[in-house]
């Protein structure tokens, strides 16, 4: 037996998993994100705990009682650093105000995310759905090595021993033993206890899971200045580092005069890169005046140079009304070519939507040091495993190499799981002699250098019979590719399918058949995640075009949902409480009501939206939005809510402000005084209602609440107006004057 | 060298003159609780308080603050027990949390001047700070939270 008196240091190891090759680019992201076949690696970890289950790494208890737990996944505002340490804690019985939380380190065999390919990568809404089991599981073993050491100490058997928060308790000699005292005194168990998915506390044993009153963990750091993000990031003998990239993607630097550059006080060198020029100096003020004063000359051969996104848009449109353009079947249920043959009206739209950018409030940064073939980076990633396989790459080194300290995000949005600015920072921290370099963008080059959600335009064909009964659903979407870039193996092991770019366009109301193709453009823009990424516009689309069959029939919005929804109560519950919500049936003066529903992310959320409309100006006001979500299990309520808010407020913000413009290549917008994002004048009321569904699986959170905001105001529009239709976002005041006066 | 008052403390600094004083404070003073955002005032998470005015610190020069009285979010109280302070806590306003800083700063302010403000004086005052979560609808609440109590 092993005698401790150190911290019960449980180290749960080396579970074995299929592992998943990512492509290696030059310039990449850390892995890909969306609705992948993932899911089975959750039911792997649960059937390795039935078997070799090693002491775990997850959680320590010092002798003082503090329970440190680590939080496996990157904090970027969605609670996640609370959500998932409280599932151990749920499990364990810990006290909850005895818990300290710590970022995990990156080491993905062992905190790897089970249901996303085992890798450290937050994104897609997939962090409480992976872990929510597998960490519960850790919870209750610890809790059963906690129990076995105390019956020792005890000398009872242990089938007598109970756990209160923080604490064992024999209720028949009425002796308990903190959680503190166990940790001081205690044994190991020499043989682990097994637990499975049998021994975990049902819903109505819950002490933290569901409730609304424990707060967020990051939140007294983020109100009083003490919260470390990336660029916050401090180190003794550190440098900072500048990099001036191309105007165009792609091109590479020709000519480089840095005399000037070179007079700045403070700069120790000038790096020229393969996709830019890097400075390094001991001032971030001198790296910025440096930078500026690069003269540079640009090869022209990149053919993002043909890229200008207007013109580009119009064609894709095109390319969704040819139908002799087939593409990759995405989807295909029934016959639905016969289904429009034989439709006795058949509604034909199309909706588009621009380049828009993730305008993370935290500009890209990271900083690095290199000593021999070692690396440790310290940035707000959402990909620390990627990262050290990127960071590796720089130096010719392979990624356990690589050590990266994950900070809080200053917002993510998909963007954070780029490699770029960790790649920056690992460059010039080679050429640094040792010391550590931070590197800083501008926000004009985060603009620029953004991998923006995908430009592009979505064909719907709808067949109907007489009575207007849906019978076929054709979805032609037309867009470049994230996977192409990102996953080359998985793009081409899946046909030629980008199952990020067409997220969302697969949908579970009841038709009898329904096809979705893909038709992949490429034209060189590197394009990348944003929030929600597919399932923001094609659920524009198909919402929408939900609202014109009810319009085409003569239906209620709500109703003819309802009727679709017959054999899914989830989705009927949060579309009758949404209603319910917002008093649907009652008319309002100069504004209407446009309801939407999205199944996305393993969640049920609809909401409805109170818009007005200055018909002089094209102007839209939302004035309030109610929302019903459900996640199945609402692991913290009161938390969801505020994602919700989120989702809803970015959501009203692409749908009526954001769009990034590129002509011949170059990116018009630099700031935010030409990109646009929604400010309080423009934020509405927002109510939401979290409605749980007791014994359905936990669905995401992070994304669920953006989809339905955009087609609940343009349905609100189109009731304003009489049957108005706004098919292209964002819903720019000149794009609306033009709607209705079509 | 410049000299002026940062949270309540003589601070004397080595870097020219026409160096944002956003940057002064991060990165020479290492206090990082003031965000870098946009640069050019277009966003509001760089708020600190000069002599008492919320300003942006990426577009003020350190020759502007010589002699005068710096705080930034670390300086508003001593113990995070500001009313504004306790209010985002009790509204859980942060998400990311990044904007917060200059959002409190910001909010600051407007309590010194009306103590009791209206939901359109709160909209307006705070109208020139983004915050890409979106918590404007927390951030509005916790404001008159704070009201209350003052």
């Amino acid at each position: 037996m092993t005698r401790t008196t150190e911290p019960v240091n449980l180290r749960c190891r080396a579970i074995s998993r299929r592992s998943f090759l990512i492509s290696a680019g030059s310039v990449g992201v850390a892995v890909a994100f969306g609705s992948l076949p993932g899911q089975a690696f959750g039911a792997m970890m649960a059937s390795s705990v039935d078997g070799n289950y090693l002491p775990n790494a997850w959680v320590s208890i010092s002798p003082d009682g503090t329970v440190t737990i680590m939080s496996p996944a990157s904090e970027m505002g969605q609670g996640i650093m609370t959500t998932l340490p409280l599932l151990i804690a749920e499990e364990m019985d810990a006290n909850w105000d005895d818990v300290k939380i710590v970022q995990a380190p990156s080491d993905a065999e062992t905190f790897g995310n089970p249901g996303f390919y085992g890798v450290q990568l937050t994104g897609g809404s997939e962090s409480t759905r992976g872990y929510f089991t597998p960490l519960r599981l850790i919870g209750a073993q610890t809790r059963q090595v906690i129990l076995a050491s105390c019956a020792t100490l005890l000398n009872v058997p242990q089938s007598e021993l109970s756990t209160e928060p923080g604490k064992v308790v024999h209720s028949l000699s009425g002796h308990s033993l903190g959680f503190g005292d166990i940790a001081a005194k205690g044994v190991l168990p020499d043989i682990l206890p097994q637990v499975t998915e049998a021994d975990l506390k049902t819903p109505e044993q819950w002490r933290y899971i569901g409730r609304r009153d424990i707060p967020r963990i990051d939140v007294p750091a983020k109100v009083n200045g003490s919260g470390i993000y990336g660029i916050d990031v401090q180190l003794s003998d550190m440098l900072y580092g500048a990099v001036l990239r191309p105007p165009v993607q792609g091109e590479k630097p020709e000519t480089i005069d840095d005399e000037a550059a070179w007079a700045v006080p403070g700069i120790t060198h000038i790096v020229p890169l393969s996709y830019g020029v890097g400075i390094i100096g001991e001032t971030v003020e001198a790296t910025k005046r440096a930078k500026d004063l690069l003269q540079v000359s640009w090869t022209t051969s990149s053919r993002v140079r043909n890229y200008t996104s207007d013109q580009l848009l119009e064609q894709y449109r095109k390319v969704g009304n040819d139908l002799s353009q087939a593409g990759v079947e995405a989807h295909a249920q029934g016959d639905t070519e016969t289904a429009m043959r034989n439709a006795t009206t058949v509604i034909e739209v199309d909706y588009m939507s621009d380049l828009i950018y993730h305008a993370t409030m935290e500009p890209m940064n990271a900083t690095a040091q290199v000593t021999g073939d070692t690396v440790e980076v310290w940035a707000p990633t959402q990909g620390p495993t990627g990262t050290q396989r990127f960071a590796a790459n720089v130096i010719g080194t392979t990624p356990d190499k690589v050590k990266v300290n994950t900070t809080l995000l200053g917002g993510g949005f998909g963007r954070k799981a780029e490699a770029d600015f960790i790649i920056d920072a690992v460059s010039l921290a080679k050429e640094s002699g040792g010391r550590p370099v931070k590197v800083i963008w501008s926000r004009e080059d985060d603009v620029r250098h953004d991998k923006f959600r995908p430009l592009e335009a979505q064909h719907i064909q709808v067949g109907l019979d007489a009575d207007g009964n849906i019978t076929g659903w054709r979805h032609r979407i037309v867009a470049d590719s994230i996977f192409a870039r990102t996953m080359p193996e998985l793009f081409k092991d899946m046909g030629g399918h980008d199952d990020v770019v067409t997220e969302g366009a697969h949908f579970n109301y009841a038709v009898p058949a329904h096809r979705i193709d893909y038709i992949r453009q490429d034209n060189g823009l590197d394009i990348g995640f944003w929030f929600a990424v597919g399932v923001g516009y094609t659920r524009f689309g198909i919402e929408c075009v939900i609202d014109e069959i009810a319009a085409v029939k003569g239906s209620d919005p709500v109703e003819l949902r309802l009727e679709l929804l017959k054999d899914q109560p989830r989705a009927r519950n949060v579309i009758e409480t949404v209603a319910r919500m917002a008093d649907w049936d009652r008319p309002r003066d100069d504004r209407a009501l446009g309801i939407a529903y999205a199944d996305a992310f393993g969640s049920h959320c609809a909401q409805v939206a109170e818009v007005s409309l200055n018909r002089e100006t094209g102007e839209i006001r939302v004035h309030k939005v109610w929302c019903a979500i459900d996640t199945g299990v609402a692991v913290q309520p009161r938390h969801l809510e505020g994602m919700m808010i989120v989702g809803i407020t970015n959501g009203i913000s692409q749908t009526l402000f954001e769009q990034i413009n590129i002509v011949d290549g170059e990116v018009q917008e630099g700031n935010f005084d030409t990109y646009r994002v929604i400010r309080m004048s423009d934020a509405p009321e927002i109510e939401v209602s979290v409605v749980p569904t007791p014994g359905s699986p936990v669905g995401g959170a992070g994304q669920a609440g953006l989809p339905p905001v955009g087609p609940a105001i343009a349905n609100a529009v189109a009731r304003l107006t009489g049957g108005v239709r706004l098919r292209h976002y964002p819903f720019l005041p000149e794009r609306v004057l033009e709607a209705l006066n079509a | 060298m410049t000299a002026f008052k940062l949270n309540g403390r003589a601070v004397d600094v080595d870097a020219a003159p026409d160096t944002p004083l956003l940057w002064v404070i991060r990165e020479h003073l290492k206090l990082t609780g003031t965000k870098f955002g946009c640069g050019v005032a277009q966003c509001g998470a760089c708020t600190v308080h000069i002599d008492g005015e919320a300003t942006r610190s990426c577009v003020t020069w350190l020759e502007d603050v010589e002699g005068s009285e710096v705080t930034t979010i670390e300086g508003l109280s001593p113990d995070a027990s500001h009313p504004l302070q306790k209010a985002w806590i009790a509204e859980q306003v942060p998400q990311c949390g990044y904007c917060q800083s200059g959002q409190i700063m910001q909010a600051a302010t407007l309590l010194e001047n009306t103590p009791n403000p209206t939901r359109e004086e709160i909209i307006e005052h705070m109208d020139g700070n983004i915050c890409r979560c979106g918590t404007y609808v927390r951030i509005i609440a916790a404001i008159q939270r704070a009201a209350k109590e003052v």
